[in-house]
């Protein structure tokens, strides 16, 4: 049975595990960006903080993934449910990009704009998302981009706790010695991973202010 | 200080610096005790090189600093009393490198305060037309432009509009032509002298070009090293005998000799 016979036979199983694989992803870089922006905004405004976050962020994206899995497992309410624990442990990495482009891109934005924002009497949280976010978008996209990338990768781990995905084919895969089977999983996670970055980077182009 | 400099100007004061001075938290001061009044309708001129602390004393009239030491009063009311965003909307501030924003176009550039002041949408367009219109630039051509596509002097020009939005007694400049070629400024220089005349803001410019702190000031205050080393009228400035300010006269007076052999 050659790739294509394959692949149409489990057509509905293949895109099943898709759409868990992009549930998963999606629901991380949704989460990752709710903490992950706020986090580098107070970066780029309080120097002090700056340190701390950036190290925890680092840190949790040295941690092995299925390790970090393993080590959430007990944790009462994410140990609950296969998909929660993945979420989490997905977020996890997802956070460094996205927390350094986001700090970087409002570090980025050049101070005599600023400077005539505060003078105009802006506010500081009109600053913020009249100047300072719509400036730094394009970087700021640039970190989720990298993230999903990296997110789509790892997601396929979440199998091993039984969250489904495309990892589900991987691990079978090995299991059974069979080829057709990892590449199941695999084909798909790099087109996801592929079109991710195809949408992401057309996004960041559009966002990025004219100069 | 003269008297004559003083009784220039008769309108109330508007700005009074009462012994302000300004100093980084290591102890350096940019700006020690300065004190001098500007009153409604004129333009006072803060002449000085880099670093004399020009710039600073712009910063404590609209509360983008406080005064370490003494105050700073705006219509008779010290700037630690104002709420920082309402003395801010109240007074225009022109900064030198003009500071638009590159992700809005000169329409929304000039009309964001207006916007944020609550103005109906209707207004606020029309106040942009007559902005533009009032600084030299067609409306038509350059209401949606971005300001990657103007030119300096064009830039600059926004700039101006875009402080004079919501109509503001009083209007900040920092070296508001520093960054033009000599004949866009001085071109963008007479403009504005028309433009002041009919306005009547209380102004504070910002330079180090003695002339143009001749050509638009009706007073000039000369700052050097954080200090006020006096204040004249532009008369006065230029027959000074005092070793400041004649320095920047004989500036001057060489540029003419220059000429006259030539």
């Amino acid at each position: 049975m050659n790739l294509t016979q394959f692949f149409s036979q489990h057509a509905s199983e293949i895109l099943q595990a898709t759409l868990e694989h992009v549930w998963l992803v999606g629901a991380t870089m949704l989460l990752a960006v709710a903490i992950g922006v706020p986090l580098g905004i107070i970066v780029a405004r309080k120097p002090w903080l700056s340190k701390p976050i950036l190290g925890s962020a680092n840190v949790a994206e040295t941690i092995p993934s299925l390790a970090l899995l393993g080590f959430l497992l007990p944790v009462p309410w994410l140990g609950d449910r296969a998909d929660r624990l993945t979420i989490t442990a997905l977020t996890l990495y997802a956070l460094l990009p996205i927390i350094r482009n986001t700090a970087a891109g409002i570090s980025g934005v050049d101070p005599a704009v600023r400077e005539a924002a505060r003078g105009m009497g802006l506010t500081g949280r009109q600053i913020l998302f009249q100047v300072e976010l719509p400036l730094s978008i394009s970087t700021i996209l640039a970190g989720v981009r990298v993230a999903t990338v990296l997110t789509i990768g790892i997601a396929t781990i979440a199998a091993a706790v039984g969250a489904g995905g495309l990892g589900e084919f991987i691990f079978r895969g090995l299991a059974m010695v069979n080829d057709q089977l990892i590449l199941a999983g695999a084909i798909p996670a790099a087109i996801l991973a592929l079109g991710a970055d195809f949408i992401l980077s057309i996004m960041e182009r559009v966002m990025r202010p004219a100069r | 200080m003269s008297d004559a400099a003083n009784s220039e100007a008769s309108g109330e004061i508007v700005i009074e610096f009462r012994g302000a001075g300004y100093h980084l938290p290591d102890g350096q001061a940019l700006l020690s005790n300065i004190s001098f009044t500007a009153r409604r309708g004129e333009t006072l001129v803060l002449l000085g090189r880099s670093g004399a602390g020009k710039t600073t004393a712009l910063r404590l009239i609209n509360r983008l600093a406080d005064p370490s030491e003494g105050e700073v009063l705006i219509e008779g009311r010290k700037t630690v009393e104002w709420d920082p965003i309402a003395l801010r909307r109240h007074i225009g501030y022109v900064i030198q490198e003009t500071g638009l924003f590159p992700h809005y176009t000169v329409e929304k550039n000039v009309s964001l305060v207006p916007r944020l002041a609550g103005w109906p949408e209707l207004r606020v367009r029309t106040r942009a037309q007559e902005l533009l219109a009032l600084v030299g630039l067609d409306p038509g051509i350059f209401l949606k432009r971005y300001p990657h596509e103007l030119s300096g002097g064009q830039r600059q020009r926004v700039g101006v509009a875009r402080a004079l939005a919501a109509d503001p007694p009083i209007l900040l400049m920092d070296e508001p032509f520093g960054a033009l070629d000599p004949l866009t400024r001085a071109e963008i220089r007479a403009e504005f002298q028309a433009l002041q005349k009919r306005l009547r803001k209380t102004i504070v410019v910002v330079t180090h070009d003695t002339s143009e702190a001749l050509l638009l000031g009706t007073r000039i205050a000369l700052l050097e090293a954080g200090d006020l080393k006096g204040l004249y009228s532009p008369r006065e400035f230029l027959h000074s005998n005092e070793p400041a300010a004649a320095a920047y006269a004989a500036q001057l007076h060489t540029l003419e000799e220059f000429e006259r052999e030539r």
